[in-house]
């Protein structure tokens, strides 16, 4: 079967995700401005331990490999390490993201003798100027700090993750510089106007000059700089970066949050991509399988106004959260279409008729109280 | 596709296999996924036939007898054979 036939196979979804995101909580340390899951506060619904452990019962009789965990910040849920363990022990391979404030050299240590177990530390700037005016005051130095914190423990290769903003696509080869100094590998993947990124987006997404910029950074670096396929709109640009060059929302990807409700992708968290939870019967592995949105989603792509385009087979479309979030049509151009024709379609969007996210569990913001 | 000379072929086809046991093999329409544990790798098996054979690979003293042990016919050996050398580099099966 060649490359193709198995990226269209795979359109038609697989039997179980191959790349599942768990956010295990809303709660976090942080308010980063471009939060995909507009994290902040816990949410009193949140999944019980012996609920979780029950999700993982069933990803281990569905033979999911692996899971990536989130949230908000991970390491804040009390159970965090009784979790992680339990999936590790049925054969579940975990990779967590975190901002890294939980992880002293006790905690890395720990970490460090646990098998199967990937960590992501995410930083948004290659300084702390940079980095903290989207993470938050303090926020650099703390990334930092865990990373030495893990290298210290002999970890190994722990993966830095950094979302490429118009401020820090400049810095791509610091970043690179830092990952090669720690031994780490490099994870960048492309800012989407999803959860408090909407509201920032514009500001923060980068310019089509440097989209192209972008492009050519990552075709040089192949495949020694990861990036969870997130730049495939990039590929009507010529030749296809390394990946499956597709939208794997609902059929090789998707979200379940920490209430567990099961979406599409850890992008759309709203109510038109979700597609069920793992608290109604049947559980995972019925919204998996049955649930109405997801086999709309394995249906052929409909190219829509992209049909005319001679460049649809590279970049098929772009993102779907992308387009949803900024009120463009999903069978239309992606907003960072690289022949500009979603650029000029995102200024006909009346103001205020794009989606909002579905939750939002920021934390309110504090004023000066009066005396 | 290199066809390789029939020395070739018969010292490959009398080599004893085995699915690497750090691999998990999940049936999908299409063959099955394998994936790694320990180099994390992702791989494709394109065709249930193949997905057979490293399933019981180990089962059988060499590889010949395990070709014949899942029935697929002589004239497919050659290219299982080269299908199985990449599955070796990529460590989804190993020497026992």
């Amino acid at each position: 079967m060649s490359a193709e036939s198995l990226v269209s196979q795979m359109k038609f979804g697989l039997d179980a995700p191959i790349c599942l995101t768990w956010e295990l909580t809303y709660a976090c340390n942080l308010q980063c401005v471009h939060c995909l899951s507009s994290s902040g506060q816990r949410d009193e619904r949140e999944l019980s331990t012996a609920e979780a452990k029950r999700v993982l019962d069933e990803l281990r009789d569905l033979q999911v490999f692996y899971i990536n965990i989130g949230g908000g910040e991970p390491m804040v849920r009390r159970d965090f390490f009784e979790l992680v363990e339990y999936a590790i022990d049925n054969r579940i391979g975990v990779k967590f993201s975190t901002n890294g404030a939980f992880i002293d050299a006790a905690r890395a240590k720990q970490l460090a003798a646990m098998d199967y177990l990937d960590i992501q530390i995410s930083i948004d700037g290659a300084d702390a100027a940079t980095n903290d005016a989207v993470r938050g005051e303090g926020s650099y130095a703390m990334a930092r700090r865990a990373m030495d914190h893990l290298a210290s423990a002999g970890f190994g290769p722990f993966k830095i993750s950094v979302v490429v903003t118009r401020q820090n696509v400049d810095q791509l080869d610091d970043f690179k510089a830092i990952a090669d100094s720690y031994g780490a590998q490099l994870r960048v993947t492309r800012l989407r106007p999803s959860g408090r990124g909407a509201d920032t987006w514009h500001q923060l997404h980068p310019t089509a000059q440097q989209q192209h910029q972008i492009y050519r950074w990552l075709l040089a670096h192949g495949e020694n700089v990861l990036t969870g396929d997130s730049f495939f709109h990039l590929n009507a640009l010529g030749e296809s970066l390394p990946g499956l060059n597709m939208c794997g929302a609902g059929r090789v990807v998707c979200l379940i949050d920490p209430i567990g409700d099961v979406y599409a992708c850890p992008f759309v968290i709203h109510d038109e991509f979700r597609a069920g939870s793992v608290r109604d019967s049947g559980g995972f592995a019925k919204v998996w399988k049955e649930s109405e949105l997801f086999r709309s989603l394995r249906e052929p792509d409909n190219p829509g106004a992209c049909g005319s385009c001679g460049n649809y087979d590279s970049c098929q479309g772009g993102c779907m959260a992308a387009k949803f979030f900024t009120g463009l049509p999903l069978d239309g151009p992606d907003p960072e279409c690289v022949t500009g024709f979603g650029e000029s379609q995102l200024m006909k969007v009346p103001v205020g008729i794009a989606p909002k996210p579905a939750m939002d569990h920021s934390k309110p913001v504090l004023l000066t109280r009066k005396r | 596709m290199a066809v390789s000379p029939a020395p070739e072929l018969d010292q490959a086809l009398g080599r004893r296999l085995e699915l690497h046991p750090q691999v998990a093999l999940r049936p999908e329409p299409f063959g099955a996924l394998a994936y790694h544990y320990g180099n994390r790798r992702l791989i494709f098996l394109r065709h249930p036939d193949i997905v057979r054979v490293v399933r019981e690979l180990g089962e059988y003293p060499t590889l010949e007898e395990a070709l014949e042990g899942c029935g697929i016919d002589r004239s497919r050996w050659r290219s299982f054979v080269s299908a199985l050398q990449s599955l070796e580099s990529s460590e989804v099966i190993r020497e026992r």
